[in-house]
């Protein structure tokens, strides 16, 4: 176990270094600062002495020297636009990113653990039909298109969700949070659902394909046979066995909410740092972008540790003190 | 006896709500996007001046119809060619509570005069003379026709509120670009509304100033919460749904849809930005042609892009100067003749065809990437070949300074709401001294059109003046220095009854100060 996470720890900061590397050279990629940062009619002179003051006209080499040194004591430079480090900057609005994800999966969980157990038990029933249908209809839509027609149904046409923002917040656990007030929870649906739409179909299919793989094995016949409950050969026995697959998948699908959210929350208004990265994009923020890639980065190498010590939890077999999956 | 009471009581209480409800009006705005900086001195944007507009008050300002309104300053008056002497409105106060003066307005002065991106506008100014607490003079180096113009951007600041430094040890006056400073963050003017709270990009609280000066405004509005909404759809959707009051801008695709509403109500206005192409003659020669470069005007269809990409949202141009500016000549209007052009081609020795390369900008202008693949395809009709390329408006500028392609696509909205802006950027001569030129990338030169600015520059009388710039559009047309596509048209829209209709105007200054909401 301490090995594994001293393991993780070091993989990580290689990780982190070379999507520094690689933000570094996007970030130059981007386009000049300068020119959202001024008017149209400032003269090329004092375009000069700006472009000097940011430090901008320095070598490449040079700037990611002394950003790998700042970077080091966990400075990863100033925003141009904010005016503010960047890293404090991305991590304010983490909570409202956090949130959404959490949204998402639990809506993902909910629906799809039953829809795709009924469709591997009863595979030839209409409603599992149906729903198959629906999960084809649902992985070829694209996600703004959703967001639009969620949009346009629930808060044009029916006034029932807000279509934009996060709504009214409060801090009972010492963060900003739009859990615990209903205008929060009205403003975090829609959103929520859907950027949910993107993995709902995948998890409807895995768990229907793992079940009725499960199912089909001898020794759930001999469970059948010994005349166990139906409730517990489907809970117990087989859905257990479908967790691993499911974990394997699901755990870095979530993680790769954090970066699907950023459609989402730009759609939506969402006060998140999905938003912030692409508004910082088109603005050439470049420290607030690679401060963004690197905080994703982390986050994917938190996810992908989390799966792995689930692993050991739900399967007794895999050691994980070995060479890790 | 007690039906008297009872009646008194309900009258008193009507009355008591009526005068609640007059003034408790919240305004729930969207905008593409956010000002940068509490700064009004720090970027001279549009964004800027919306807020400014709000937290601060100018001099003077624009009304719809183009003429000037006293603001704090009360009254005017030209005392000499190079002096204009200004009264200041008496009992004017700043959010702080401490009364407006002629200090403040040299302070703020001298301090725009510092401002990177203001400094060029008041080059020809020197410092503010102060008469007494009431009266000041503007005093400029040569006669200058554009002082009033100019002081629609003198938003007064407390000046006793930005002296000394602040908790980290900064000075609270300091004109920061490119990093933190105190007047980024905090503010005191003495605008219809003071700030409450800011989350940058996120949302922005303001209330309405109970000490403001203007009291004859019929303005209503207590409370504005201003959103930045970058999305078009969702804009749009939050305005449908109810969430915002009133939204800015309005995409043209939208315009129909909304315009069907009943309970919306959708204003617009024929802008002033104008959208051009330069062409390049020092990397073709060709373009060195007049001839060349009147071809290429008359096989691009301005009516068209303006109709069918632009779905009538715009105002097909044959020059800069829109209607209302000094130089507009309502004679020069857009020709279409694919024939013509042809045959000046020929003329010029081109028949064969040319092949030239275009740069646009994909996320600037409205529509820019269409407008620029339509060009292509009207161009390829008379037999020029054009290579196009969009990119992002943060690559592009750079692109465009080192005047990187054959064509490039460039809009201008004049800073000073006057002709001569248009021609000194886009079209006199290159000259990194006193920065003219600095946006021309067709490399155009003509002395006679440089002489005809530079005498605008100085002649007091409107008269001759226009005449002069007009003079000025008529050369660059003859000439086809630069070809003219159209001025983007603005839009605003909101829920009806929120009467924007009465305080929008070209300038996309909105006067929320004196929004009436029925």
């Amino acid at each position: 176990m301490l090995e594994l996470l001293l393991r993780r720890l070091i993989q990580t900061l290689l990780v982190l270094g070379v999507i520094s590397l690689i933000a570094f050279v996007i970030q130059e990629q981007l386009g000049d600062p300068l020119r959202e940062l001024s008017g149209q009619s400032v003269s090329t002179e004092e375009r000069t002495r700006l472009r000097h003051e940011l430090g901008l006209d320095r070598p490449f080499a040079l700037r990611y020297g002394q950003f790998v040194g700042r970077a080091l004591r966990g400075d990863l430079g100033h925003s141009y636009f904010f005016k503010e480090p960047a890293l404090p900057l991305i991590l304010a609005r983490l909570p409202a990113t956090l949130e959404l994800v959490l949204g998402a999966t639990l809506i993902v969980l909910l629906i799809s653990v039953p829809v795709g157990l009924f469709a591997a038990i009863r595979p030839r029933h209409p409603l599992s039909q149906l729903a198959m249908g629906l999960t084809l209809f649902g992985i070829s839509v694209p996600i703004f298109i959703t967001a639009i027609l969620g949009i346009m149904l629930f808060s044009v046409k029916l006034g029932w969700l807000p279509a934009q923002g996060r709504g009214e917040l409060s801090a009972p656990f010492g963060w900003n949070s739009g859990l615990f007030t209903l205008d929060g929870v009205q403003h975090l649906l829609l959103p929520a659902c859907t950027l949910a739409s993107l993995l709902l179909p995948l998890f409807v299919r895995l768990i229907r394909a793992e079940m009725t793989a499960v199912l089909n094995q001898e020794y759930i016949k001999f469970a059948w046979a010994k005349g166990l409950a139906p409730g517990r050969i489907w809970w117990l026995h087989a859905f257990k066995n479908t967790l691993l697959p499911l974990i394997t998948v699901g755990g870095m699908q979530i993680g790769g909410l954090v970066a699907y959210a950023i459609l989402t929350e730009t759609i939506f208004q969402w006060p998140g740092m999905g938003a912030l990265f692409l508004q910082s994009v088109n603005r050439a923020d470049g420290p607030v972008v690679t401060a963004y890639l690197l905080v994703v980065g982390v986050i994917f190498v938190i996810t992908s540790t989390l799966v792995d010590l689930l692993y050991g939890l739900v399967d007794p077999r895999i050691r994980l003190s070995g060479t890790a999956p | 006896m007690r039906t008297r009471w009872s009646r008194l009581l309900l009258m008193g209480l009507l009355v008591a709500l009526c005068t609640t409800a007059a003034a408790q009006h919240t305004l729930r705005v969207a905008y593409d996007a956010d000002p940068d900086s509490l700064d009004p001195h720090e970027q001279l944007s549009g964004a800027t001046l919306q807020l400014s507009h709000l937290l601060f008050d100018p001099l003077l300002r624009w009304k719809q119809d183009r003429s000037f309104e006293p603001r704090v300053a009360e009254r005017w008056e030209r005392i000499d060619p190079l002096t204009t002497r200004f009264h200041l409105r008496p009992g004017v106060k700043f959010h702080s509570g401490r009364p407006l003066t002629s200090q403040d307005v040299a302070w703020t002065f001298a301090r725009l005069q510092r401002s990177p991106d203001f400094k060029g506008l008041f080059a020809p100014f020197k410092p503010v003379r102060v008469i007494d607490d009431h009266t000041f003079e503007l005093i400029t180096h040569q006669p200058y026709p554009l002082v009033l113009n100019l002081a629609t951007y003198i938003f007064v600041l407390d000046r006793q509120f930005y002296q000394g430094q602040d908790e980290q040890g900064r000075n609270k006056e300091a004109l920061v670009k490119s990093g933190d400073s105190f007047a980024a963050r905090n503010v005191s003017g003495s605008g219809p509304f003071r700030l409450v709270s800011r989350q940058q990009g996120v949302r922005l609280e303001l209330q309405r100033f109970a000490d403001h000066w203007d009291r004859q405004s019929p303005g209503n509005v207590e409370r504005i919460v201003l959103t930045p909404i970058k999305e078009d759809a969702t804009r749009i959707a939050a305005l449908l749904a109810g969430d915002v009051d009133f939204i800015a801008p309005v995409p043209p695709a939208d315009l129909p849809r909304l315009q069907r509403q009943p309970a919306i109500e959708v204003v617009t206005m024929t802008g002033t930005r104008i959208i051009t192409l330069q062409l390049n003659q020092q990397r073709v020669p060709a373009f060195a042609d007049p001839r060349v470069r009147r071809a290429v005007r008359l096989a691009i269809n301005n009516v068209g892009i303006s109709e069918k990409i632009m779905r009538g949202f715009a105002t097909p141009a044959a020059q800069l100067s829109p209607t209302g500016y000094p130089g507009h000549d309502p004679a020069l209007v857009p020709r279409f003749d694919l024939a013509e052009a042809r045959q000046l081609l020929q003329q010029a020795g081109h028949g064969q065809g040319l092949k030239v390369t275009m740069l646009a900008p994909n996320n600037r202008y409205v529509n820019d990437e269409q407008i620029a693949q339509a060009v292509v395809g009207m161009l390829a009709k008379i037999g020029i070949g054009v290579e196009l390329k969009t990119v992002p408006k943060a690559q592009y500028w750079p692109l465009f300074d080192q005047s990187a392609a054959d064509m490039l696509m460039l809009g201008w909205q004049s800073d000073t709401e006057d002709s001569g802006n248009f021609f000194e950027f886009m079209l006199m001569t290159h000259d990194s001294q006193n920065g003219y030129g600095q946006y021309n990338s067709g490399h155009y030169r003509n002395p006679a059109l440089d002489a005809l600015l530079l005498q605008a520059q100085t002649e007091l009388d409107p008269a001759r003046r226009a005449q002069l710039l007009q003079q000025a559009e008529r050369l660059v047309h003859d000439d086809a220095a630069i070809i003219p596509l159209h001025w983007q048209n603005l839009a605003w829209a909101a829920r009806r009854g929120v009467r924007i209709d009465r305080i929008v105007n070209v300038m996309d200054f909105p006067y929320l100060g004196d929004l009436v909401i029925e």
